[in-house]
C-alpha cells in the first residue's frame, strides 16, 4: 500500500524508524516491529544511517513485508552510483516496495569508514527526478524499461527548524518540482518553528509528516544540539529532562514532552514520523498520550 | 593545462539577451587554452547589438589584486551594465564575481582538464574543471568545490549554524550561495530545472 492514498483519503499517518543492525540477524529487530509497529501505517528502514555499515534497506524492507508491515525504502546517495540506485529501486519494485525516502546521505566521513569513497553521483533531488523517470518507463540514460513502469510513493525529507529555513523550502520546492509525493521532517523540538515553516510549506501542497525524536536524557540533548543538524531542544526541556532523573531514565519524561510536541504539531501537517532510536517500544504509549 | 571552450551561443544568448553586458577576457595563463578566435567573433557580433559597455582582455584576473586594478578603470563601464560576462576558467569567474558580488557575474566557457601543469593559482577558489560550468546558476559560488559533496542541486541537511557537516571550519557552500543569490535578487535561479551531473565531459574533449 503506497502511503500517499492514505494521505488522500486525509488520515493522519504515522510512521516509525527502524535501523538494520550490524549483522545478519533479524530476528530480533522483526520481533520488536511486530510487538509495537504493527499499529502504525508504515515503518522506514534507515540506509546504512549515519554513514555506518549494516545490514541493507532493501532486505529489511523485504523482511518486514514478509511479516506483514507497510515498509519505506530510504534510498541515499552516498554509496551508490545511478545505475545501482535505479538498479536497486527495480528491485524494490519486484519485491512490491511501494514507499520510498529519498536522501542525499550523510558524508563518509561521519560514519565507521570515513576511508571509504563518498559517492554522491545523484543527489536527492536528482534522484527523485530518476524515481519520475522511471515511472514514466524511462531511465536516467534515457532508455525504456521492459513492460509496466513502476508506482511508488516518492517521499523526501525537510529541516523546518534549520538556522537556514529559507534555504530549505527552496531545495524543498525543488524536490517537489522533480515528482516529491510526500515529506518528512528533520525531529522538531520547536512547535512554534515548525508552525511557522508550514506557513510556507503548505503552499507546495505536498502533506507532510513532523519528525519526532523521544528526547532520552538531559545529556542526549545537549548532544543533539551540539551535533545534529537542524535540531534545537530548548532549555526548559533539558531542564524537564533533568528534574526527575529515575522518571527520565524510565523514557516517562521523554514520552511527555514528544507528546505535547506532537500535540501542538497536529493541527498544522498530515502525519508524524518518530525516530525512536531503539525506544520502538515507548511509541505505543507515545500515541497513546498524543491523543493519536 | 586546461582547456576552456565557449558555452553553447544559446546559452550565452540566454545570459546576454536585451542586457547591458561588460566583457572580459583573460588570456594570462600559458597552460590554459583560450578559445580565442571563437570569442571575439562572439563578442563582435554582442559589441555590434550595441549592448556591450565595455571589453577589457588581461591576464591572470584569478590574481585578487592584479583583476582590481585592471577593473578599477573600468567601473562606470561595469556598473552601467547588466551582468559581466568573463572569459575565463572557473576560477577567474568566481574571483570576478567575489570582487563583484552585487553584480550579476556570468561564466562563458566551461573548464575542462588536461593533464599535466596546473597553473597556479594563488587562493581559495578552486575549479574542478568540470566541463559544465555551474557559475551561471549558483551566483559565481562553485557547488563543486565549495560543497563536500559537490551538490548541484541545493544544500543537504547536514550543516549546523552555517558549517560544514563533514569539517566544521568550512562554510556550507550552499548557504553562502543562498546568500549570494539573495543579495543579488537573483533566488529565481534555484527554480532552474533538475540538475544531473555528466561525469563523461571529459570525453567530449578527447573526442
Amino acid at each position: 500500500m503506497k502511503i500517499t492514498e492514505l494521505f488522500e483519503r486525509g488520515e493522519f499517518v504515522v510512521s516509525a524508524e527502524v535501523g538494520p543492525p550490524k549483522g545478519f540477524h533479524v530476528e530480533h529487530l522483526l520481533e520488536e516491529a511486530k510487538t509495537y509497529l504493527s499499529g502504525i501505517t508504515a515503518v522506514n528502514v534507515t540506509d546504512n544511517q549515519s554513514s555506518v555499515m549494516r545490514l541493507g534497506s532493501l532486505a529489511m524492507c523485504k523482511a518486514l513485508k514478509d511479516e506483514g508491515l507497510t515498509p519505506i525504502y530510504q534510498l541515499t546517495c552516498r554509496d551508490r552510483n545511478r545505475i545501482a540506485l535505479q538498479s536497486d529501486l527495480l528491485s524494490a519494485a519486484m519485491f512490491g516496495i511501494e514507499n520510498l525516502l529519498l536522501l542525499t546521505g550523510d558524508h563518509t566521513k561521519l560514519g565507521d569508514h570515513p576511508q571509504a569513497k563518498p559517492v554522491f553521483d545523484l543527489d536527492s533531488v536528482s534522484l527523485i527526478h530518476a524515481v519520475t523517470k522511471l515511472e514514466e518507463g524511462v531511465d536516467l540514460g534515457g532508455n525504456e524499461l521492459v513492460g509496466e513502469p513502476p508506482k511508488f510513493a516518492k517521499g523526501a525529507v525537510v529541516s523546518p527548524c534549520s538556522d537556514s529555513v529559507d534555504a530549505q523550502l527552496a531545495k524543498m520546492e525543488r524536490k517537489v518540482r522533480a515528482g516529491a509525493d510526500y515529506f518528512q521532517t528533520q525531529a522538531v523540538f520547536e512547535p512554534e518553528k515548525f508552525i511557522k515553516f508550514m506557513e510556507k510549506a503548505k503552499e507546495f501542497g505536498k502533506p507532510v509528516q513532523v519528525g519526532i525524536i523521544i528526547p532520552k536524557s538531559a545529556g542526549m540533548a545537549k548532544f543533539m544540539n551540539n551535533n545534529v543538524a537542524g535540531i534545537h531542544v530548548p532549555d526548559e526541556m533539558i531542564e524537564e529532562l533533568k528534574k526527575d532523573k529515575e522518571k527520565t531514565k524510565a523514557g516517562i519524561t521523554g514520552v511527555e514532552i514528544a507528546a505535547r510536541i506532537i500535540k501542538e504539531c497536529k493541527p498544522y501537517c498530515q502525519g508524524v514520523h518518530i525516530m525512536a532510536l531503539g525506544w520502538e517500544s515507548k511509541v505505543p504509549e507515545l500515541l497513546k498520550q498524543a491523543g493519536i | 593545462m586546461l582547456i576552456t571552450e565557449l558555452k553553447s551561443r544559446e546559452t550565452i544568448a540566454a545570459l546576454t539577451e536585451g542586457k547591458k553586458v561588460f566583457i572580459i577576457n583573460c588570456v594570462g595563463c600559458k597552460e590554459v587554452h583560450f578559445p580565442e578566435k571563437e570569442a571575439t567573433e562572439l563578442q563582435k557580433e554582442l559589441a555590434a547589438g550595441g549592448n556591450v559597455t565595455g571589453m577589457i582582455t588581461t591576464d591572470y584576473i584569478c590574481n585578487p589584486e592584479n583583476m582590481e586594478l585592471r577593473l578599477q578603470k573600468h567601473m562606470d563601464e561595469i556598473k552601467a551594465a547588466d551582468v559581466v560576462l568573463v572569459f575565463s576558467c572557473g576560477v577567474g569567474v568566481q574571483t570576478v564575481a567575489g570582487y563583484l558580488e552585487e553584480k550579476k557575474v556570468c561564466a562563458a566557457c566551461d573548464t575542462y582538464p588536461l593533464p599535466g601543469f596546473q597553473g597556479v593559482t594563488p587562493l581559495e577558489y578552486k575549479c574542478d574543471q568540470c566541463g559544465e560550468c555551474y557559475l551561471n546558476l549558483t551566483g559565481g559560488i562553485c557547488p563543486i568545490t565549495a560543497c563536500s559533496k559537490s551538490l548541484v542541486n541545493g544544500q543537504c541537511g547536514g550543516a549546523k549554524n552555517g558549517k560544514c557537516e563533514v569539517d566544521s571550519n568550512m562554510e556550507c557552500g550552499w548557504e553562502r550561495i543562498y546568500r549570494r543569490l539573495e543579495k543579488l535578487g537573483r533566488l529565481d535561479v534555484l527554480k532552474c530545472p533538475t540538475q544531473v551531473r555528466n561525469f563523461a565531459t571529459d570525453d567530449e574533449v578527447s573526442k
